[in-house]
């Protein structure tokens, strides 16, 4: 009945007293004209799909603060045992800390059943502990992975409610991601035409939706191996800025000729200056 | 986050609908649901549609959940409260069956989703339709809509489809049919339930469960039975 784990959760933890306070204090403050400050969240674009041997994960790496990316390259596909690997959409630090928290407990699980574990076991987990925090803890995952009872994948909402299908997609970008899905997906694909469709899936949250951007990641697990293929394709490489005047590609070379400025007049006037006191410490090095 | 208050306060108040940015909404069932009595089991039968806001997150979701070995229950209301109460009484009762070394009765099952139901009602949002054979009093269907009450039917629909198919079942059920009869039944009258509700479409489940056992199966959009084009 009881579970093998680390984590006491009933001292501790998260406390959402303070959440009416906030949400007063946010009105006030948006009265007299201030913002409060946003989270970051990922406005990501994630998908997974099955194929023949095994599960293909995708994301993008944008992470975005309000307006403003915070992160250009982050990595959005986590890990939860060598054989499940999990995407996470919704805020950052949700995602990140739930992940390593059901990782952590996967691992005490697996050490005590002396078995590979089952991604159903961590889908469990995870809406349990959702669930539990009434979608406070604004993660949206897409769990994926291969174990002895087959390929498997898992979509899981911020609420503790999870759907087993063969391909989902989640975040901002979701939309864009599942026409593609809608469009191309046959079940027993090849490995690299699952690839392909994850990719392009991706892409196109990258480039229709505002809140994905950057490169696309990709993690193929199959019975025995995980290929975690970060980046997978650069969708957005950086241009190299060009400098004019010599013709040449510069970044941001800002020295210019003598004589480019012309000087109109020079007066150089000398300051008198009396030394006081001078005295030398020497440093301790020893 | 003030949105995300304002979901939790405003979320038991149907009569007001608020929508927000897609990822801020929980997956819901508003959906069509309905269990049948005949001799010797019952049928019951599910849309397949799970939406957040205005997006279809799951176009095939299966809402017919076996709590035990002949004791299905349908699920409609908060998609997360419901699987969580599921979960739930599936291991109460297949804790309690092994106790009792004997198949559970399907009033036992319905009294574990009332009680949670009941008990928690001001956090959840849950209408289940609990439908099953027992050796004892054969196919029952008990319904435990939102707000924790049970009671046992010959016919009961829930979800926000049902609205729409009270008159047509009020209408065209009769006691004492045959599996057969309450198989096109159902079909029928959850294909229009999913004609008119928004919130209910995708394909038809269904589920026979008697005596031998289960039988599954699964109606197509393009396999569902016509009524007039108007």
């Amino acid at each position: 009945m009881a579970t093998v784990s680390v984590r006491q959760y009933h001292r501790g933890g998260f406390s959402f007293e303070n959440c009416k306070r906030n949400a007063l204090l946010e009105a006030d403050i948006n009265k007299l004209g201030f913002s409060s400050p946003a989270a970051r969240k990922t406005g990501t674009t994630i998908c997974g799909v099955v194929y023949k041997d095994g599960v293909v994960l995708g994301a993008d790496t944008r992470a975005t603060e309000g307006m403003v990316v915070a992160d250009k390259n982050c990595s959005k596909i986590h890990y939860i045992s060598p054989n499940v690997y999990c995407c996470g959409a919704g805020t950052a630090a949700d995602t990140e800390m739930t992940t390593q928290i059901i990782s952590s407990n996967l691992e005490l699980h697996s050490l005590s059943t002396g078995r590979l574990p089952r991604v159903a076991t961590a889908n469990r987990m995870l809406k349990q502990m959702l669930f539990r925090y009434q979608g406070y803890i604004g993660a949206a995952l897409v769990l994926g992975g291969v174990d002895s009872t087959g390929p498997q994948l898992y979509s899981i909402y911020p609420h503790g409610s999870t759907d087993k299908l063969p391909y989902v997609t989640m975040g901002s970008g979701s939309l864009a991601a599942m026409a593609v899905f809608e469009d191309r997906y046959k079940p027993n694909m090849e490995e690299e035409e699952a690839k392909r469709l994850v990719r392009d899936a991706i892409a196109a949250g990258i480039f229709n939706d505002l809140g994905s951007g950057s490169n696309i990641d990709l993690c193929v697990i199959t019975k025995g191996k995980v290929d975690y293929l970060r980046p997978h394709d650069v969708a957005n490489k950086k241009g190299v800025r060009e400098d004019k005047i010599n013709g040449r590609p510069e970044t941001g070379n800002y020295r210019y000729k003598h004589g480019t400025t012309g000087v109109l007049t020079k007066a150089v006037t000398p300051l008198n200056l009396e030394v006081v006191e001078e005295s030398v410490q020497t440093m301790d090095t020893s | 986050m003030l949105q995300l208050c304002l979901t939790v306060h405003t979320f038991f108040n149907l009569a007001v609908i608020t929508f927000f940015y897609f990822s801020r909404k929980s997956a819901s069932f508003y959906t069509s649901i309905m269990a049948v009595e005949f001799e010797g089991g019952v049928v019951i039968g599910a849309d397949s549609r799970t939406t957040t806001g205005a997006y279809i997150a799951n176009r095939v979701t299966d809402k017919l959940t076996p709590i035990h070995e002949r004791i299905f229950c349908c699920r409609s209301g908060s998609a997360a409260d419901t699987q969580a109460i599921a979960d739930a009484v599936t291991y109460q009762l297949g804790f309690h069956s092994i106790e009792l070394d004997e198949a559970p009765l399907v009033q036992t099952a319905a009294s574990l989703f009332r009680e949670m139901c009941y008990r928690y009602r001001e956090e959840l949002m849950a209408g289940i339709i609990v439908a099953g054979w027992d050796p004892r009093r054969g196919g029952q269907v008990y319904t435990v809509p939102v707000g924790g009450m049970m009671t046992r039917q010959p016919v009961s629909v829930g979800g926000s489809g049902s609205s729409y198919i009270y008159g047509y079942v009020d209408s065209n059920y009769r006691a004492g049919m045959s599996k057969e009869e309450c198989l096109k039944f159902t079909a029928e009258a959850l294909t229009l339930a999913m004609e008119r509700d928004g919130s209910s479409g995708g394909v038809v489940r269904l589920a026979v469960v008697s005596e031998q056992g289960v039988e599954r199966q699964v109606i197509l959009g393009n396999q569902l039975p016509k009524f007039s084009t108007v």
